[in-house]
Order: structure tokens, then sequence, then C-alpha cells
């Protein structure tokens, strides 16, 4: 199906596949790859985080901020990757600590985050950034590539430390049944912790490589965030309940719903039919995934 | 039924099997896991489709049954983990499989209510109709079951093992019930393990082995060894394994542990290396809360266990475990395995830590040792990738085993090692257990089977409201001595022993 997208816009727009174009959309989503990653471990081991959104604006204004402060760019990175860590740190102490079930904790982080956001700054913008904020303070062409690099980077890391590391395994054992992995010797809440605090890093990696684009901060950024993400890992082929998926499958599914957009756009569908088309994609994925299942089962 | 087959893929589940059954009967199903009961109960309940033979009731056949057209026909089928809703009360549980009314006519609670404690009443199965189904133990839950199927104007009644999971004297309140049944004119189709059981209430004795009739007895004038012969279809030779050699050090010492939260008080036990602990006790003693504190899953308010000689107070089974003990816990189907996980990673998941290589995982050195045990063990799977799931309840055991195998602790905790396994499986895991107990290990198993715990235990520890009452010597005791010691009638069982 999606080979057969491919080949329509080749035909029908051929300026899908300029190199422009292609570059822009890796660009693009880099930092949602890099919320897929983090979010790719949360859902394995059974969890869900829908605060990351309001994560990512809060450390996309950290960063702004940092660096109107003089910070240089590379403490400033390491800043919001902490700044990150510690969001993701709450969640993981409310859930694994306080056993909140993970939605209605992050739920609740995601509400006072964006709020105690709108209010600290009012909604404005962090404007006025320093010349070394915008692409790292390289040229356009060299931030790209430090922004898709980067992102690569932690999605490689990640990828291999899932199967390579037994703390890798104990993300899937904890996800397939946590009682059973604490009966193994493994400690599924501390395993549930640290793979929050690693989303909440991830979350503010991603608001970087996000903000880096822009000569401003926005103050709104990364809402709807936390869907777009769950989806495109769901799409990979993870179980929403824990236990199974891949990272590969998150990236394909970073490209499948990615290039869908803007797909439309150059088929020159309203862009108002990318949510809904998202969405109908969500489902076929879930529903061929379960049929399959099934069949499997029966014999 | 007649003729009736059944096929899983390639997999022959049922092969043919004729069965019968009249009102007012009971007849007994037997056969090891796998033999075909499930399957067959599937097909009468219309949850499976045969895919050959036919169905007949009151001599008229039925053709393709569906859940709803088997109950509309009367016949209900009673599996061991109840299916009820736990938040709702008795009456409505009940009421819930007699009640065709619309679904907008307002209920009637009054009637719904008294029409539940009649069919309580028949039963002679005293159960509170307001109390919540959550609350109640398994066996009360098990008789409002029976009292839903009735209140269905059921006929022909299906029990799945009903009694596998309840202690012995409260497998007798399902009993009595199950006669009562009999009396009502219901034909009965009793499923279970436990021979004694069938034998005393079952009026014939059918025996399913790979999915084939092997035969059909009189109850009367048949006996349990006969019914084990057909089930594994050769002799059984004694199923627990003769062991030589002499108990060695103490390995667990547990003196006064105390657990206000558990209700565990000053329990004293010890298990020495070469050795098989038994801990019997009826369902609610404190059996398996005393295994979560030995394997640090639940704190205990003074501890004053000594493992290997030193004190042990674990707060996490990871501490458990590096101090050296083990626990297969009863729920295996929940607890004792990764159900979603292949054989190979649930085995070498105890261990993984001690098998990477420079802080990686070494998936060559993990599955050799998984191929190793998985043959040690002779575990049915045709592969280490195999999903846990997919095997028998015996094999899953035998995972479960294998891991702490691999982990090689100084004391194995087991929790009913053998609930709900076959007889066959059952051999070969004492035969392991045995095995193990020769190279030196410790052997604490808790066991509801007093059977199990008489033939299999060197010693057997009695636990009775949250304390260990007595510890007998195997061969010193005898099964009702035990047994009134686990009920609290010490004083005199222990006069009667003696």
């Amino acid at each position: 199906m999606y080979a057969a997208l491919l080949a329509l816009l080749a035909v029908a727009a051929p300026g899908f596949f300029t190199a422009g174009n292609l570059r822009d959309l890796v660009v693009g989503h880099a930092a949602m790859l890099v919320a897929a990653t983090g979010m790719t471990l949360v859902i394995l081991a059974g969890e869900i985080d829908v605060s990351i959104g309001s994560q990512l604006a809060v450390c996309g204004v950290l960063a702004g901020l940092a660096a109107k402060a003089g910070m240089p760019m590379p403490l400033v990175a390491l800043a919001v990757v902490v700044a990150g860590a510690v969001l993701g740190g709450v969640n993981g102490a409310l859930v694994a600590g306080l056993r909140i079930p993970s939605i209605v904790a992050t739920l609740a982080t995601m509400l006072v985050l964006r709020d105690g956001l709108r209010w600290a700054t009012g909604g404005a913008w962090v404007q006025g950034l320093p010349q070394h904020f915008q692409w790292f303070g390289l040229s356009q062409r060299g931030g790209e590539l430090a922004i898709t690099a980067a992102s690569l980077a932690v999605f490689g890391i990640v990828a291999w430390a899932a199967r390579a590391l037994p703390a890798g395994r104990a993300v899937y054992a904890t996800g397939a049944d946590a009682e059973s992995a604490e009966l193994l010797g493994l400690r599924p809440r501390r395993v549930t912790f640290w793979v929050f605090v690693g989303m909440g890093a991830l979350s503010g990696l991603a608001a970087l490589l996000g903000a880096v684009r822009f000569s401003e901060v926005q103050t709104n950024a990364g809402i709807g965030l936390e869907m777009a993400v769950i989806a495109v890992v769901v799409v990979g082929g993870a179980s929403i309940r824990g236990g199974r998926g891949t990272l590969t499958g998150t990236l394909a599914g970073v490209v499948l719903l990615g290039t869908v957009g803007t797909a439309l756009t150059f088929l020159q569908v309203s862009a108002y039919w990318e949510r809904a088309l998202q969405g109908a994609i969500l489902i076929a994925a879930v529903a061929v995934e379960r049929t399959s299942k099934r069949r499997v089962r029966a014999t | 039924m007649t003729d009736v087959a059944k096929a899983y893929g390639g997999v022959r589940a049922l092969r043919g099997v004729s069965f019968d059954v009249h009102a007012g009967e009971v007849h007994a199903l037997v056969g090891e896991n796998g033999a075909g009961k499930s399957t067959l109960i599937a097909v009468v309940s219309g949850a499976r489709q045969p895919d050959a033979g036919a169905i007949e009731i009151d001599g008229r056949e039925v053709g393709v049954l569906d859940p709803v057209s088997s109950r509309a026909l009367g016949i209900a089928v009673i599996h061991q983990h109840p299916a009820l809703f736990p938040d709702l009360t008795v009456a409505e549980n009940v009421a819930l499989g007699a009640e065709r009314g619309h679904p907008l006519r307002p209920i009637d609670w009054k009637e719904r209510r008294a029409r539940a404690s009649a069919l309580l009443q028949r039963l002679g199965a005293r159960v509170d109709p307001d109390a919540r189904v959550g609350d109640l133990g398994m066996a009360e839950q098990q008789l409002v079951e029976i009292a839903r199927a009735l209140g269905a104007h059921a006929r022909v009644v299906f029990l799945d093992e009903p009694t596998a999971a309840l202690p012995e004297e409260e497998a007798g309140r399902v009993l009595d019930v199950v006669r009562q049944l009999q009396r009502e004119r219901c034909a009965v189709v009793y499923v279970s393990h436990r021979l004694e059981e069938v034998l005393a209430i079952a009026d014939r004795v059918t025996v399913l082995r790979d999915g084939e009739v092997v035969a059909t007895l009189d109850a009367k004038k048949t006996s349990r060894g006969e019914i084990v012969r057909l089930m594994v279809g050769r002799p059984l030779e004694d199923a627990y394994p003769r062991r030589t050699t002499a108990p060695g050090e103490v390995l667990l010492d547990v003196r006064g542990l105390s657990s206000a939260d558990l209700g565990l008080r000053d329990v004293s036990i010890s298990v020495r290396a070469g050795e098989i602990v038994g801990l019997f006790g009826l369902v609610g003693a404190g059996r398996t809360e005393l295994a979560r504190v030995l394997f640090g899953l639940e704190p205990a308010d003074r501890a004053g266990v000594m493992l290997r000689g030193r004190p042990f107070d674990p707060r996490s089974p990871a501490e458990a475990i590096a101090a050296g003990i083990a626990y297969v816990p009863e729920d295996r189907p929940r607890h004792g395995v990764l159900l979603d996980m292949d054989v190979g990673t649930n085995i070498a998941l105890a261990v993984q830590d001690r098998l990477a290589r420079r802080g990686l995982i070494d998936g060559a050195r993990e599955d050799a040792l998984a191929e190793r045990l998985v043959e040690r063990l002779d575990i049915r799977t045709d592969s280490i990738r195999r999903l846990v799931r997919t095997l028998s309840g015996g094999n899953q055991q035998k995972v479960a085993l294998a891991r702490w195998l691999a982990a090689e602790p100084a004391v194995l905790v087991l929790d009913e090692p053998t609930q709900g396994i076959d007889v066959g499986a059952r051999a070969e895991i004492y035969a392991l257990l045995a095995e193990l107990v020769e190279n030196g290990l410790g052997v604490l198993a808790i066991s509801s089977d007093l059977a199990e715990v008489m033939g299999l235990c060197d010693r057997v520890a009695v636990m009775q409201g949250g304390t260990v009452v007595a510890v007998r010597e195997r061969g010193a005791v005898e099964r009702e001595e035990i047994l009134a010691l686990a009920l609290g009638h010490g004083v005199a069982g222990a006069l009667h022993g003696a």
C-alpha cells in the first residue's frame, strides 16, 4: 500500500521526490523520531506517556531562555536533556512510586506543564535568540545535517540497546507481565521509572531538535504531539498493552505517517485530510495485526 | 455424542469420540492434559465447531451449536475458574443466567433475590444471596455458578475441574452439590484430575487419551490404578521416586517469623540440603504468605531467617535470588512464566546478567543453555523460540523449573508444583525434583495434595492459622493426622496418630 502511494506520487507529483522536499521531510520529522523512540520504550514497558507534548514545549522554552542567557549550545543541549529527564522522573515517580496509572499521571503532568508554561511566559514566544541558536549556529545545511544525524544516532543506540542489553529485555519483560518479571528477579518498578526518565530526556532532545529550526521558540509547541507519536509507535507494530514491538517498526511508522501529510499536499488533496488519513492508517495497521494474530492462534 | 472429531491445524484433538450421559447420572471424564477433554467441552458448549460427528439431546440430533443455542438446549459448562461478575451480588449473578426479561423492563429485585436464594437452598449451598461474589471463596463461587446453571434450566451440566483449586474439605461442598444435581435428574459430566473424587462421585468413568475414548468403566468396578494405567497407556511405576541420600546441612532456617499484616505468627521451619519439606495446610493457613515473605515479596515484622548460615531478610525477589532462593508461584499461567515470551528467553531471563558478556546479552550462550535444559527436562516444544503460551500446563511448569535450574539456587520454594498438571508430567516433575535434591538442593514444597505431600516429601510441616503447628517425618505419620492438624483438631489428631 505504501509502495503504491510512492508510485502514485512519482507519477502525479514528481516534485515530492526532489532532494529539497525529502530533506525537509527528514529534518521536519527528526524530533518526532526521537520522541517516538522514547515512546516505544514506554509502550513496550506497558505504560503510556501523554505529557510529552507539554514536556517538549517546556524544554523548548528552556532551551531558548538558556541560549538567550548566553549559554553555549553544547551546554544548552545538555541542560534541556537533563530538564526533560527531570520532568520524566516526575512521571516515573508518580507511576512507579505512587503506582498511579500512567495515563492518569501523565495526563495530569501534561496539563500542569502546559498551563504552568502559559502562566510563566504569558504565552509570549521566546524571541531575540542569539545567532548561535538557530541551526546550532551552523549554516542551514549544516544544522539540518546535525539534526538528522543526532536523531538517527539516538534512534540507533536505543534500538541496539533494546536488543543487546539485559536492561532492554527487562523493559520487554516488564511490559509482558510485570508481576512475573518481578518473580524472575527483575525490578519492574525501577524499569518503569527509568523508562519515563528516558522518555523525558528524549522529549528534551526532541524539543531542541525542533526549536533550532526556527529563529524563535513557540510556547504552544507540541500540542497533539503525544497522540501523533503514540500512533506512530502503534502503526509500527508495538502492542499498546506492552511487551511486544520493535524500534525498527517505529521507524517504519514514522516514515509512513510522516510522509502522508506531505504526500497529500503534493497530490493537491486538502491538508485537512491529513489527520483523518493517519487515523485510518492506524486502524488499518492494528486491524491487520489483530486478524493475522487470530489466524496464527487458530492453527 | 457420536464420532465427534475436531482438529486444530494438524493436531487432531478429538478423533471420533463417542460419549453419552443419562439424566440423573454423573459421568466422569478423565485423561491427561491434551487428551481432548477441554476440546470436547468446547464442542458441546458451542465455543468450537466439530469437524465431524453428531450430538443428540433427548434422542434428537442438534445441528451446529453456538454458545447461545447450546445454552438454550440446556447445556451448561462450569469452568475451573468461575466466570462470574465479582462486583455483583450472588443473587444478581444467579439471575443473569435465568432472567429473560426485556432489556428495558425494570428489574424486580425482590423476586430476583427470592429466586436466587431458592436455587441456592435447593442445592443445599449455604451462600448469602446478598454477598458480593468477589468476597466469596473459590468453592462458594463454584456453587454460585452451579446455581446459575440450574436457574437457567440446565439439564446437562459439564463441570470442568471444579475442585482443582480447592482444598479437600471445600471440595466436599462442591461434591455435595453435584450429588444434589444428580438427584434433580440433571445429567452431569464431571472432569477432574482428582481420581479419588471421581471414584467417589461418578457412576461411570470415561478415559480419554490422545483424543480417543480408551474405555468407559463402571465406577464401582474400577480402581484408581486401572484408571491411571488407561490414562497414561502404560503402567505407571511408583510416581514418587525413591531417594537415598541423607539430608545435609541446614540451608534455610526460619525461627519465629511473624507478620501481622499477613497473619503469620511465630513461624518456624527449616530446610536442609538434600531434602524436600512439604508444607501442607488449608487455603488461608499462611503457606503462600510465608513463601512470599521468604522471596522478598512481602515484608515481615520479624523475620529471623538464616539462609546458608547468614541472616536473610530480602526486600525484593532480586535480593532473594541473589542470596540463593528461588520461587515458583502457584498461579503459574499468570506469574510463573512470561506467557508471551519464548521458551529460551523465559529460561535465560533469570540468569541473563550472569550469562551476559561485557554487559551485553550473549544470545548464543543463552540459547545453548536453553537447549540443554529443554532436553534435560524433556520440555516438549519444537523450538526454544516457541511462545510459552502455546505449551501445555505441564510443559509450562517445566519451563518455570528450568529457569531456576539455570540460576542454581540453594533453596527452591514451590507453590502447588503439580496443580492442574497431568499424571505423566507430574511423575516427570517429581523425578526432576528428586534428582535436584540428590545434588544438594533444598526444596520447600507447598501442596494441598495430601497424597503428593505424603509421597514426595521427607518431612511434612503443617500450617494452620498462620503458624506451623507440627512437623512430621515421612513414614511416621498418617494422612488422617496431617489433615486433622491442618483442620485445627491438632490434639485429637496427634493422639490418634501416636
